[in-house]
């Protein structure tokens, strides 16, 4: 295997591995932490907003230094995102997820990393997510 | 508070990993319709980037002990729950993750747009669960 093969490989693997550390480090990974950051209400846990906050300022660094690079380190193009536009696709979206978010308190990350507690009731809940995305590819379809 | 910092900094370092390296968002609701809606030439790196995420687990129980985890077992909760976050993050093409933190970082105004949105709709459901519902199912 080439040099550039196996550094392609490692690059997401790697950051794969960072990025599952941080939501088990922060504790993200507990959907009762996370709906204590939703519980405004209540019993409020502002933790998930340190995480967030940290988390964003990194990566807008980062995004802030690719814009003076022609390419990735280790690939052709950057993949920028191109849909920009406020439909109500985004919003209905954005809203079907922040219901679903609220009921259990896992996203999709901690949900994919919580695969490894083996634990029945998390895969119920993959096996019902990805029933979910197929629904969606079926009935509404990938974005234009 | 500092775990919460520390983390939050790996969680954007991995993104900045994934983005300075391959040019990759590092959406994690991304990542799952590339790995099981098949789409051609995303998934090498979804398929990398998902061993990576499930190989992090072992190397911190290793260190640190099995984690915390506390969540709902009522099945009819988790069943519902997973399917809206399934067609909504499919819908509005990113979570926590793609608009959270990537989107929010790149000042894209759809992406601060939609995680108000989830966060908004998430809060509510909480409120009526844990005060309309005296917490149903928790």
């Amino acid at each position: 295997m080439n040099m550039k093969i196996m550094v392609k490989i490692i690059t997401p693997l790697l950051a794969g591995i960072i990025f599952g550390l941080g939501l088990l480090i922060s504790g993200m990974n507990n959907p009762a932490k996370v709906r204590g950051f939703l519980d405004i209400f209540g019993d409020w846990q502002p933790a998930l907003m340190a995480v967030m906050v940290a988390a964003i300022a990194i990566f807008a660094v980062a995004y802030a230094l690719s814009n003076k690079m022609k390419q990735p380190w280790f690939h052709s193009i950057f993949h920028q995102p191109s849909l920009t536009v406020l439909d109500k696709r985004l919003f209905i979206g954005a809203a079907l997820f922040g219901i679903g978010w609220g009921m259990v308190g896992l996203c999709p990350g901690p949900a994919l990393l919580n695969i490894m507690t083996g634990r029945e009731d998390i895969l119920i809940f993959i096996v019902a997510l990805l029933v979910g995305n197929r629904i969606a590819h079926f009935t509404v379809g990938p974005a234009k | 508070m500092w775990n919460e910092l520390a983390g939050g900094a790996l969680i954007g370092l991995a993104a900045a990993l994934l983005w300075l390296g391959i040019g990759r968002i590092a959406g994690i609701s991304g990542v799952v319709a590339n790995l099981f809606l098949l789409r051609q030439g995303h998934r090498n790196w979804s398929l990398y980037f998902f061993a990576g995420l499930l190989a992090s687990y072992p190397l911190y129980v290793q260190f640190a002990g099995t984690p915390d985890m506390d969540m709902t077992g009522n099945k009819v909760i988790l069943i519902s729950a997973g399917v809206l976050v399934g067609m909504g993050t499919y819908i509005g093409n990113g979570c926590t993750s793609g608009h959270g933190v990537c989107g929010s970082g790149r000042l894209s105004v759809r992406s601060i747009v939609a995680t108000c949105t989830f966060m908004a709709f998430g809060m509510l459901t909480v409120l009526i669960m844990n005060k309309l519902m005296n917490g149903a199912g928790v």
